[in-house]
């Protein structure tokens, strides 16, 4: 059981960045009429969303949050031991994206580099490992990436995927802080419901082909994509958020012997707008206290929880304050966290 | 129970100014799609504590049938 405890460790400065290339979802009317979008929108409440341009990456974008995070903060570069990238849109199939970071942002060749290879939950795995490694003795910081170019992943002419997601990279920092009591993680995975979320073609199982790049329709209602554009069953993964995550998040408080209002901000994966405030009514959650960027990002996967941190609680993180964190999706693979933290230094989300 | 259901499918599917009838055919509501189907799947969950997997949604042709295995469920 993945149920994991941490003291005195913590987040100590974060950034963002995300593509100056802006999605008025309203307007995106080249593939749907426009009552068929206003539709959309309305439920998803994704108003706008940011499209990485060609040839722009995921790394790229966590390139200049790290660049900013060094710059805001007069960091050593030295002094980071570990880099972390979390991402499903890397670079390139090799080498890892993280190392090639390393030397990218002149990180010493003594820093250990690897990618972690989640969706949703990533960002809450990827600070699980962090932590772990922060922990020990001999290490100075962790320095945490997480981006995501999903515009690239879904096609734009299947409206189950077309109108959610977006892109954005962020940098987070994390080291000892003597001052920080106990952290709680809670770790999950079920295998058995890998197809819900899905890229099917252009891994090793299903390697690139023409016939994987051919656009078909897919179901009744004639949405179109290749065997390499992701997919999404909403409905059975709304059904998993509903059957796993409020169980997921009551066990976690818990086990730190907190509650939902103790807590001073719940962030939340940015799936869409009515899927999240279903879950924050379930979960009697004061919506004060619940940050949401699904209208301006959009869906942006391992990306969607810390973006909502650097874009919403800039200047709120002073002072002593609990987090909850909760990431679920593709996998399946779902994550919780109680974090306390202490002036959490939050800069500018840049535009790249 | 009855109501309870009627009321949170027309709900889910836009129809509070209509009348809707137990043998009416799903896939013959204009608000039938992949979207009235996650405020079904709130509201079952909400009401009745009922989860309808998207294959079973798939199946089901009428209101009755929905109807039905939401009652079994909830039982």
């Amino acid at each position: 059981m993945a149920e994991l405890t941490f003291e005195h460790i913590g987040i100590s400065c974060m950034a963002g960045a995300v593509p100056k290339n802006l999605i008025k979802n309203r307007d995106y009317t080249e593939h749907f009429p426009a009552d068929a979008v206003k539709e959309i929108v309305d439920k998803t409440g994704v108003e706008e969303r940011r499209f990485a341009v060609e040839g722009q990456t995921a790394s790229d974008l966590c390139f200049a949050a790290a660049e900013q995070i060094f710059e805001d903060n007069s960091l050593d570069k030295s002094d980071i031991d570990i880099l972390l990238f979390v991402s499903q849109t890397p670079d390139y199939r090799m080498p890892a994206t993280s190392v090639t970071l390393q030397h990218r942002l002149g990180l010493g060749k003594s820093t250990a580099a690897f990618d972690i290879n989640l969706g949703c939950s990533g960002f809450v795995y990827g600070l699980s490992v962090a932590y772990a490694y922060a922990n020990m003795p001999g290490i100075h910081k962790v320095l945490l990436l997480d981006g995501e170019t999903r515009s690239k992943v879904y096609h734009p002419k299947d409206r189950k995927t077309g109108f959610i997601f977006g892109d954005a990279g962020v940098a987070a920092i994390i080291e000892k802080n003597e001052n920080l009591g106990e952290s709680f993680f809670s770790l999950n995975s079920d295998g058995s419901k890998s197809d819900l979320i899905k890229i099917d073609a252009g891994g090793y199982r299903n390697p690139s082909s023409q016939e994987t790049v051919v656009e078909k329709v897919v179901d009744e209602y004639g949405n179109i994509r290749t065997d390499e554009h992701g997919y999404m069953n909403g409905a059975d993964v709304f059904n998993f958020v509903l059957r796993e995550i409020p169980k997921n998040i009551k066990k976690t408080l818990a086990r730190a012997e907190t509650t939902g209002d103790d807590c001073d901000y719940v962030v939340c994966h940015q799936a869409n707008k009515f899927m999240n405030d279903y879950l924050a009514k379930k979960l009697k959650l004061d919506k004060s206290k619940v940050p949401s960027t699904i209208e301006k990002y959009g869906n942006t996967s391992s990306v969607s929880i810390p973006i909502t941190i650097v874009d919403q609680l800039k200047d709120k993180l002073s002072g002593k304050k609990k987090l909850l964190l909760s990431g679920f999706g593709v996998g399946m693979s779902w994550a919780t966290a109680v974090l306390p933290t202490e002036n959490v230094k939050i800069s500018e989300v840049v535009e790249v | 129970m009855k109501e309870k259901f009627l009321d949170a499918f027309k709900e889910a599917l836009e129809l509070e100014d209509e009348s809707v009838s137990f043998e009416d055919i799903l896939a013959d509501f204009d608000t039938w799609d992949s979207m009235s189907r996650l405020s079904l799947i709130a509201l079952l969950d909400e009401h009745f504590e009922v989860e309808v997997s998207d294959a079973e949604f798939d199946d089901i042709n009428t209101v009755q049938e929905l109807f039905e295995l939401v009652k079994k469920r909830a039982a």
